[in-house]
């Protein structure tokens, strides 16, 4: 298959080598599985580690004395409450409240931010955020190709990467980060992940890519029976799903707004003015017409997304995320309906190609690690 | 590489068929389970359905997408792979055995004749890109 077109990744080459079968990924010429299999890949990560490849993913770094204060203003939650070290999820709102992306605000210092965003809104994010900076001192760079980022998940990925840094990696907490080495390469080690497990998400230098891949597999035992896999992009999907974390694109978008989503955790509206901020405001004193919930197939039949629902039926909403659940062995889904049927316990039906299978609104996340 | 057994008979939409007297055998490639990938759910028709050649005649599910499959000939049902219900991962171990899928009674033998040999299956496949 010869898509030049397509952007790569520094790790292009190495999953090829390692028979990934590549895809079309929003332009992105990216691994949707590995030869053991989006099932094998998935619960592999539940149970052990799960390598992934998400350099695609943007950076944005921001520097100077207002950083805080101009990234407060675009973004919903409160980069104040930020100290050096830590990271935030966040959204990039639009003045009607619904998202632009959802990102991550990294502060290293007080002047000092990085933002991380998804790669196929990367481009729309620069614009609006540079088109966004009104009198505020902050230097803004694009630094997305620069980076490579490598996420390690699963309950054994503490024990994998330590034997690759003097890191404390015990110490760091969750959605907590520190500069140091991994195999003597530069890194930034966040304690961070899409998979509702334990893990972490190393940044280094675009040009050690490669190098900390093979290490990282290499500590985990990949090619043992056991061992860490790396795991294509149909993995990361089924894995978030499963811990009901929202994806751009299907679960929320310009359309969609926070309250909506259920991520009004990360709008903080009495952080001072943000964009966005009235209209949120007004739809949390109001109430929203209709809300996101997490549903299970309760007859055979997978939904998928853009499905309709049907509540009585009638069409009242639609499936923006459906797939079986390989470690829950269930199908599930997320979808919008009317806030009165956005109950658990609800009955509802999926349009599975004209077939009405019947669902139950279930409480998120469908799957829930256990804590030690 | 994948599997193209010489002895079957191929259809553009990656399905395979084995002539067995006036019935034949029919099941998806071996191509066609590694492009799909875990293969969780599969819709089978019932025994005694009548379909034309090129009729939708069920879907495979993977974790990732849905597929169609499609009815190489014309013919009537009489027995289907009920054991692909509990055990769906047989399209991807098996394709051409244990993952087969339906049998169906011909219409007319001669439209066989109009599928692909093993040779055509494979160079068609590798010049199509998954």
């Amino acid at each position: 298959m010869d898509t030049p077109q397509l952007k790569q990744t520094p790790l292009n080459q190495a999953h090829r080598r390692m028979g990934a079968r590549m895809v079309d990924f929003g332009g992105w010429d990216m691994p949707v599985q590995y030869p053991a299999g989006t099932i094998e890949e998935h619960l592999r990560t539940r149970t052990h580690a799960g390598l992934f490849d998400v350099s695609h993913m943007g950076e944005i770094d921001v520097r100077g004395p207002d950083s805080i204060a101009f990234v407060n203003r675009i973004t919903s939650n409160d980069v104040t409450k930020l100290v050096d070290g830590q990271a935030q999820y966040s959204a990039l709102t639009t003045p009607e409240g619904t998202v632009i992306d959802d990102l991550l605000v990294y502060r290293f210092a007080q002047d000092r931010l990085l933002l991380v965003v998804n790669a196929s809104t990367t481009p729309k994010d620069w614009d609006w955020i540079t088109s966004h900076k009104a009198g505020e001192s902050v230097e803004l760079k694009n630094v997305s190709a620069d980076y490579c980022q490598l996420a390690l998940q699963g309950p054994g990925a503490l024990g994998i990467l330590q034997t690759l840094t003097d890191l404390p990696l015990s110490e760091i907490k969750y959605y907590h980060f520190r500069e140091g080495s991994v195999d003597g390469v530069p890194s930034i080690v966040s304690r961070t992940g899409y998979t509702g497990e334990d893990g972490f998400e190393v940044y280094a230098a675009a040009d050690k890519a490669e190098q900390l891949w093979d290490r990282i597999l290499e500590a985990g035992r990949h090619g043992e029976t056991d061992g860490a896999l790396p795991c294509g992009l149909a993995a990361r999907n089924t894995l978030r799903l499963e811990s009901a974390m929202a994806l751009y694109g299907n679960d929320i978008d310009d359309t969609t707004t926070l309250y909506e989503a259920n991520l009004g955790w990360i709008c903080k509206l009495n952080k001072g003015d943000f964009i966005g901020r009235e209209a949120l405001a007004r739809q949390k004193e109001e109430g929203v017409k209709r809300r996101l919930v997490g549903f299970e197939t309760t007859e055979r039949g997978i939904a998928r997304d853009h499905q309709d629902v049907l509540i009585n039926g009638e069409r009242l909403g639609q499936v923006t995320s459906g797939s079986p659940a390989p470690y829950l062995k269930k199908n599930i889904g997320l979808a919008y309906v009317p806030v009165e049927f956005a109950k658990e316990g609800q009955e509802i039906q999926i349009d599975v190609r004209g077939r009405a299978v019947g669902a139950q609104i279930v409480p998120t996340p469908f799957y829930k690690r256990k804590k030690e | 590489m994948a599997n193209v057994p010489e002895d079957l008979q191929y259809s553009k939409d990656h399905e395979w068929l084995r002539v067995e007297g006036d019935v034949a055998v029919i099941g998806i490639t071996d191509y066609a389970q590694n492009s799909l990938g875990d293969v969780v759910y599969v819709e089978l028709p019932k025994s005694g359905e009548k379909f034309e050649a090129h009729e939708s005649f069920g879907s495979v599910e993977s974790v990732k997408a849905v597929s169609e499959i499609f009815t190489p000939i014309s013919g009537e049902v009489v027995q289907v792979n009920e054991s692909l219900a509990d055990e769906p991962e047989k399209v991807n171990t098996d394709p051409y055995g244990a993952g087969w899928m339906i049998r169906m009674r011909m219409n007319n033998p001669g439209e066989v004749d109009s599928l692909l040999s093993a040779v055509e299956y494979e160079e068609f496949t590798s010049g199509e890109t998954e």
